[in-house]
């Protein structure tokens, strides 16, 4: 069972203690619900709700007649099948840069220990501390220097250097086995061969909070892909939506911005327990 | 040449200590250098930037020039600047108020509930998760005097419906609601997940000497959580002072300035009034200025925290 908590469990046996126990749990589950379900339900069925029915004073609970119009309608005037395709490209790129680049230099800085490895870390740690608005302007004008704007590369790089990443990894390396690693190093294998045949197959929980984390910030990042991406043809889903909104109507956005929300909560749904695990990990010791 | 010798001889016998050594480094930086390249351009170089950005007048196109401190006159000159500063503490206050006790309410209440765990920590996640533009888009209509949702509810309740994001009264707390909807759940959970941590006997031996409910939380579990506590202080008044989205998607600074943050005018700066990156760069040095104190103290306590 699970552990011994405030209140103890001859308390909450009594039948005071579980009367008081029914009636905040009741509350607990219809607050939650009214505060974080409701507003999702209200949006979803708004998108189901004709022009003259979102509108209307007192509103209705339910859609009088739900329709999927608005979806479609969305669908086009939005360009979502673009947005999502564009965001899908940005995603699979950041997720392969970091995954090359961050698993190579977390190895190297937990296993290989150069010369200067601490102060590397350390450098690439003090980044977690710069707040990221504080940088925009100079990395934007950055990237407009290197001739980046409107291109992939200014979502795949600066995706790549991500501190949070480095730590998460190389704590993860630091506690893998040394005879693990000399085993294969007798055997004659390379340190490439080393990463690849002994640490990342015993490293997968880890790659895969990585990788959820870098493709779920493509899909929920904003001000610097509204930056950096401001051709219509290139945006992000986030961006377009921020752009069209004002030209269409109520319900047409919200069909938009259901449709928006559906890749990140999949994955939710899918890797909930990879998810909260990497938010504790974090935040705890980051 | 004798010394060469000497090394070659004795790297013939055994490979030496500073062969491997040098071969081991060399591997080490061929599998570092990706990642500081891109850390050098990308995050590094910026940081770097930020500085020589505000002591410089430029449009990106002609050179630079030199200006010494005139960007700096520039901001603390423009109305504005004491505006937003006082709108982002207003903002960082309130959005504390909500945003930091209430999760670890929550999060005692839910550590106690017995059944629906997984749904209660799911519901409470599920906005953290979708992109904020989404969170954003759907309070605007919400905070929609006519048929939103808010004066709706308002409505029922017979209180007489308020202008939301129109009226400099309301503007700023319907910011921080969003704010707060949107980024709840993440403290909450490392809250939960930091009670689970507390050894059961603590309880048993508090409850012994015959200490209540209130008395355990005061005595056992806020000292036991102390450390997770600040630490979250810190990292959200840094997460909450940066706040852009909102008033940039919602308000846009109005109305007169009354949601107009630091962020929101950094941007303004750079990006709407003709590209004075300039002053945004000498903007956004101020505000890292005031964040890396709180970074600092921050970094302290992480400190403190690994024994």
């Amino acid at each position: 069972m699970t552990t011994r908590t405030i209140i103890s469990p001859l308390q909450l046996g009594s039948r005071w203690g579980k009367r008081v126990y029914w009636i905040v749990l009741v509350t607990v589950l219809v607050t939650f619900t009214l505060a974080f379900v409701f507003p999702l339900y209200w949006m979803i069925t708004g998108a189901m709700k004709t022009g003259e029915e979102i509108a209307q004073m007192p509103p209705t609970f339910f859609p009088a007649n739900p329709s999927l119009d608005a979806f479609l309608e969305a669908w086009e005037l939005f360009d979502i099948g673009t947005l999502l395709r564009n965001t899908g490209v940005y995603a699979l790129g950041a997720w392969a840069f970091t995954m090359v680049i961050d698993v190579t230099a977390a190895f190297a800085l937990s296993k290989l220990r150069p010369m200067f490895g601490g102060l590397i870390l350390g450098a690439m740690l003090a980044t977690l501390m710069i707040p990221p608005m504080v940088v925009l302007i100079p990395l934007y004008v950055t990237v407009v220097d290197l001739g980046l704007l409107n291109t992939p590369w200014a979502i795949w790089f600066p995706a790549a250097v991500n501190g949070f990443n480095i730590f998460l990894l190389k704590r993860f390396f630091d506690s893998i086995p040394r005879e693990l690693l000399e085993a294969a190093e007798i055997d004659g294998a390379g340190a490439a061969r080393v990463l690849w045949s002994v640490v990342l197959p015993v490293s997968r929980p880890i790659l895969g909070v990585v990788s959820i984390f870098t493709v779920v910030n493509v899909f929920r990042d904003f001000v610097y892909p509204f930056l950096v991406l401001s051709d219509s043809d290139k945006m992000t889903v986030s961006v377009g939506l921020s752009q069209t909104a004002g030209q269409v109507t109520q319900n047409a956005i919200m069909g938009g911005l259901v449709i928006a929300s559906i890749p990140t909560v999949i994955v939710f749904f899918l890797f909930q327990r990879h998810i909260m695990a990497g938010l504790t990990a974090g935040s705890i010791k980051g | 040449m004798l010394i060469a010798d000497a090394g070659t001889r004795r790297r013939a016998h055994v490979p030496s200590r500073l062969g491997r050594s040098i071969r081991r480094n060399l591997t080490a930086y061929g599998f570092l250098c990706a990642a500081l390249a891109c850390f050098a351009v990308f995050a590094w170089y910026p940081m770097v930037r930020t500085f020589i950005l505000s002591f410089q007048q430029t449009n990106l196109i002609d050179p630079p020039t030199w200006v010494g401190l005139d960007n700096f006159r520039t901001v603390v000159d423009d109305p504005a600047f004491g505006e937003a500063w006082l709108n982002t503490l207003e903002f960082t206050v309130l959005a504390l108020l909500c945003g930091y006790v209430v999760p670890f309410g929550i999060a005692i209440v839910l550590n106690e509930l017995r059944h629906a765990r997984a749904y209660l920590r799911f519901v409470v996640y599920l906005p953290v998760m979708l992109p904020p533009i989404v969170s954003v888009l759907m309070f605007r209509w919400f905070f929609d005097p006519g048929p939103g949702l808010f004066n709706q509810i308002l409505g029922v309740v017979g209180i007489p419906p308020l202008a939301w994001l129109d009226s400099t009264s309301t503007a700023l707390i319907s910011l921080v609601i969003v704010s707060t909807w949107m980024n709840l759940g993440s403290g909450t959970l490392i809250y939960l997940a930091a009670l689970q941590n507390i050894p059961g006997e603590l309880y048993e031996a508090a409850e012994l000497d015959g200490a209540g409910v209130w008395r355990r939380i005061r005595h056992v579990t806020i000292p036991q959580t102390k450390l997770i506590l600040l630490l979250m202080l810190m990292l959200q008044i840094v997460a909450t002072m940066q706040v852009f989205i909102e008033p940039f998607m919602l308000t846009l600074g109005g109305p007169e300035n009354a949601t107009l943050t630091v962020a929101y005018l950094m941007y303004q700066y750079a990006f709407v009034y003709g590209g004075n990156y300039g002053a945004g760069g000498a903007l956004g040095l101020m505000l890292m200025i005031v964040l890396l104190a709180f970074a600092a103290v921050q970094l302290r306590l992480n400190r403190q925290d690994r024994p």
